[in-house]
C-alpha cells in the first residue's frame, strides 16, 4: 500500500463523525490513528478508478446471478431459548435494552 | 376574499389565500406466510398474528454471522400485483440495498430496501370522491412503491402496561415484507387524503396482498404536508412536515387538518418558508387532536444506501409479467360499478359484500353457479348475516359452501321451501355443509307442498270445521283480515309444510265460489 496515489487527508471531524454513525467510542489517539488509516484505506480503493470501464454496463452485483428466490414455504424458527441465547441481557420472553426513546427511524 | 378550504379553522387576512398539499408514504405489511428474506412464520399472515413474542425468528431474522437472506418470491409478485393496480411501471430489471438503521429493532444494523430502482415506478390511481361510482374521481399520481423489510416491536412498557425503567424487544415483526408506496403531493383536502387511504386499502385487500388491519399496523399511513400560500402576487410555500406511523384513518384525517391551520398559523406569525433543510417530522396526539414535534433522531437521514451484496439483482421478464396480469382479479372499483349498474343492487347491499374481500369472493362464487344477483344479495345479507351476527362469525367462514346456497335459492324459486324454512335450512347447511339442501329438506320435513290435490284436502277440512262458519261468513262479507285464522288452521294441520301462497288463493277462490 505504498505506492498509492496521495490522497485528500481525512480530518479529525470526519473520523468523529463516521464512529459516531457507526456507534463507536474513539479515543483522541485512535481518531488520529484512523484519520491516517482511513486516508490510506480510500487512496487504496481509488486505484479502482484507473480501470478503463467504457461501454460496460453498471453491475449491482459481482457475480453473473439474478433472479434467485425461494418458494413461500414455512420452516418454523428456533425456540425462544436458543433466540435469546445470545442476547447481551433478557427479560424472557424479550430481549432486554436500554431505554430506547421514538420509534424506529427505518420501516 | 377568505380561504376557499373548509378545512382550515382560521380566518385568513383579505387577499391571502391559502392551499393544502399532502403527499403520502404508506407501508402495507404484506401477508406472505413466511417473512421477506427467510422461511419463518410472518407474523402478518393471519395464521401468525397472536404468535407468542420472540417464536418468529431464525438466525436471519437475528443478524447472525453468516446468515444468507434469500428473496420470498411471491412478496416480489404481491408488489408487482399492486404496481398493476396502480398503473405502476414495474421495472424490468430491480434490486436491493442496505440501509444503515443502527436500532435494537432490527439487529442486524441496516435494513433491506431498494434505494434507485424500487420494483414499481410511476403510476396514477383515480380517486373515488363521492358515493357515486361514475362521479368525479381525484386523481393521484404514485411516486414509486418498493420492497423493503419491516422492523420488530420495541416497547417500553411491560406486558400489561407496567412501567419499565428500560426497553424490550419483540422480534416476530422484523422481516415481514414491507411494501412502501409513495404519492405525488396530490391530494389537496384532509377528505380526499383519507379517500386515498381507504381505496388503497380496498385495493390491496381485494388483491389479498394485505389483511390490511390498521390496529394492527398493518397498514400505516405517513403524510407529507404543506401549504402554498397566495398573497399579493407572492406565493410562499410553508415547510413540509411529514407525520409519522398513523394507523387509523380518524388520525389521517385528523393530523392533516391540524396541519393545514397550524401550519398557516406559523407562516402568519413568523413568516417562514420551505428551506434547506428538507422536512420535519411529527407525531400525532390522538387524545389531544393534535401533532406534536418530535425530537429529530441524530444522523437519521444518514442511511449510507448501497447495493446489498448477499442479494442478487431481480430482473422481471415479458412472460413473468403477463401472466401477473392475466391473473389479476377484477379490483373493488369495477365490482362496485357493476354491482350498482348490471346487478341493480342498492348502495348499502354493494359495500357490506365489498367490505370483506372474503364475503365479495363468496357471494360471487354462488353467482358462479347461476344465481340471480340481487336475490342472491338479499339472501345472504338477511339470513346470512344474521347467522353471522348470531354466531360472530364472517358469512362466509359458516361452513355454507356457495353450491349450498344455490341450491336453497333454486328452493326458493320452485316454492319447494316457504322462507322460514330456507332460513332453518341455511342454519342446517352451515353444519353439514356436505349434504345437499334438498336432501337436507327432505329429512327434516322442511319441503312445502305444493301440490294443489294435497293442498285441497286440507282446506276442505278446514272449511268444513262447523266452528269456522262464522269466520267463513265474515271473508264472504269482504272482512279480509278473517282469512288469517283459517290460513293458520290449514298450516297446522299441514304440519306448516303447505305452501302459504297456493293455500290463501285456494281460501279466497273456495270462499267466493261457496
Amino acid at each position: 500500500m505504498s505506492e498509492q496515489p496521495p490522497n485528500e487527508p481525512i480530518t479529525a471531524e470526519q473520523v468523529k463523525h463516521v464512529a459516531k454513525l457507526a456507534r463507536l467510542a474513539l479515543s483522541p489517539d485512535q481518531v488520529e490513528h484512523h484519520a491516517r488509516k482511513l486516508a490510506n484505506v480510500l487512496g487504496y480503493a481509488e486505484k479502482i478508478g484507473q480501470l478503463n470501464v467504457e461501454g460496460v454496463e453498471p453491475m449491482a452485483h459481482a457475480m453473473d446471478l439474478s433472479n434467485v428466490m425461494r418458494e413461500d414455504k414455512v420452516n418454523e424458527g428456533l425456540s425462544v431459548d436458543k433466540v435469546l441465547a445470545n442476547a447481551p441481557d433478557k427479560e424472557p420472553p424479550f430481549f432486554k435494552v436500554v431505554k430506547v426513546l421514538g420509534e424506529g427511524a427505518g420501516a | 376574499m377568505t380561504s376557499a378550504s373548509p378545512a382550515l379553522d382560521i380566518d385568513l387576512p383579505n387577499g391571502t389565500t391559502a392551499r393544502l398539499m399532502v403527499g403520502l408514504e404508506v407501508h402495507v405489511e404484506l401477508a406472505t406466510k413466511t417473512k421477506n428474506f427467510t422461511s419463518t412464520p410472518n407474523v402478518a399472515n393471519r395464521g401468525y398474528f397472536d404468535a407468542e413474542p420472540n417464536t418468529l425468528c431464525d438466525p436471519v431474522v437475528l443478524g447472525l454471522p453468516g446468515v444468507l437472506p434469500v428473496i420470498n418470491r411471491e412478496a416480489v409478485e404481491m408488489s408487482i400485483r399492486v404496481g398493476l393496480a396502480l398503473g405502476c411501471e414495474i421495472a424490468r430489471h430491480t434490486k436491493w440495498d442496505r440501509k444503515s438503521y443502527y436500532y435494537p429493532d432490527l439487529p442486524k444494523n441496516y435494513q433491506i430496501s431498494q434505494y434507485d430502482e424500487p420494483i414499481c415506478g410511476e403510476g396514477t390511481l383515480e380517486v373515488p370522491i363521492t358515493d357515486d361510482p361514475t362521479g368525479p374521481t381525484k386523481r393521484v399520481r404514485i411516486m414509486r412503491a418498493h420492497l423493503e423489510e419491516d422492523a420488530g416491536k420495541l416497547l417500553h412498557e411491560a406486558p400489561g402496561g407496567y412501567a419499565i425503567d428500560y426497553s424490550i424487544i419483540d422480534l416476530n415483526r422484523a422481516g415481514t415484507p414491507l411494501l412502501e408506496i409513495v404519492t405525488h403531493p396530490d391530494m389537496g383536502s384532509p377528505e380526499e387524503v383519507v379517500a386515498f387511504c381507504k381505496t388503497l386499502r380496498d385495493i390491496c385487500r381485494h388483491l389479498g396482498v394485505t389483511e390490511g388491519i390498521l390496529q394492527r399496523g398493518q397498514m400505516r399511513f405517513e403524510p407529507n404536508i404543506n401549504v402554498v400560500i397566495h398573497r399579493d402576487g407572492q406565493t410562499y410555500k410553508t415547510p413540509i412536515v411529514e407525520v409519522k406511523n398513523l394507523n387509523s384513518f380518524k388520525a389521517v384525517y385528523g393530523s392533516v387538518k391540524h396541519e393545514f391551520t397550524r401550519q398557516v398559523e406559523e407562516w402568519l406569525q413568523t413568516g417562514r418558508v420551505m428551506g434547506q433543510r428538507a422536512k420535519s417530522t411529527r407525531g400525532w396526539d390522538d387524545a389531544k387532536g393534535v401533532t406534536t414535534h418530535q425530537r429529530h433522531k441524530e444522523d437519521a437521514d444518514e442511511y449510507r444506501y448501497f447495493p446489498d451484496p448477499d442479494l442478487v439483482p431481480l430482473n422481471v421478464s415479458e412472460a413473468w409479467l403477463s401472466e401477473m396480469q392475466a391473473d389479476m382479479p377484477e379490483l373493488p372499483a369495477v365490482k362496485r360499478r357493476r354491482y350498482l349498474g348490471e346487478f341493480g343492487l342498492d348502495a348499502k347491499a354493494c359495500d357490506t359484500l365489498l367490505d370483506e374481500p372474503g364475503l365479495t369472493r363468496f357471494y360471487e362464487a354462488v353467482l358462479a353457479q347461476g344465481a340471480d344477483a340481487r336475490k342472491a344479495a338479499a339472501f345472504l345479507l338477511n339470513t346470512g348475516s344474521k347467522r353471522a351476527n348470531d354466531q360472530g362469525v364472517p358469512l362466509h367462514e359458516l361452513g355454507i359452501t356457495p353450491t349450498q346456497v344455490k341450491g336453497i335459492l333454486d328452493l326458493l324459486a320452485s316454492d319447494k321451501v316457504g322462507s322460514s324454512a330456507a332460513e332453518q335450512l341455511f342454519g342446517l347447511c352451515c353444519d353439514n355443509p356436505e349434504v345437499s339442501p334438498e336432501a337436507l329438506a327432505n329429512k327434516h320435513n322442511l319441503l312445502q307442498v305444493s301440490d294443489t290435490g294435497a293442498l285441497e284436502a286440507f282446506v276442505d277440512r278446514v272449511l268444513a270445521d262447523p266452528k269456522n262458519a262464522r269466520a267463513i261468513d265474515d271473508l264472504k262479507q269482504g272482512k279480509d283480515k278473517a282469512i288469517g285464522a283459517l290460513i293458520g288452521q290449514i298450516m297446522k294441520l299441514s304440519k306448516g309444510q303447505a305452501n302459504a301462497k297456493i293455500v290463501t288463493e285456494l281460501v279466497k277462490k273456495k270462499t267466493a265460489a261457496g
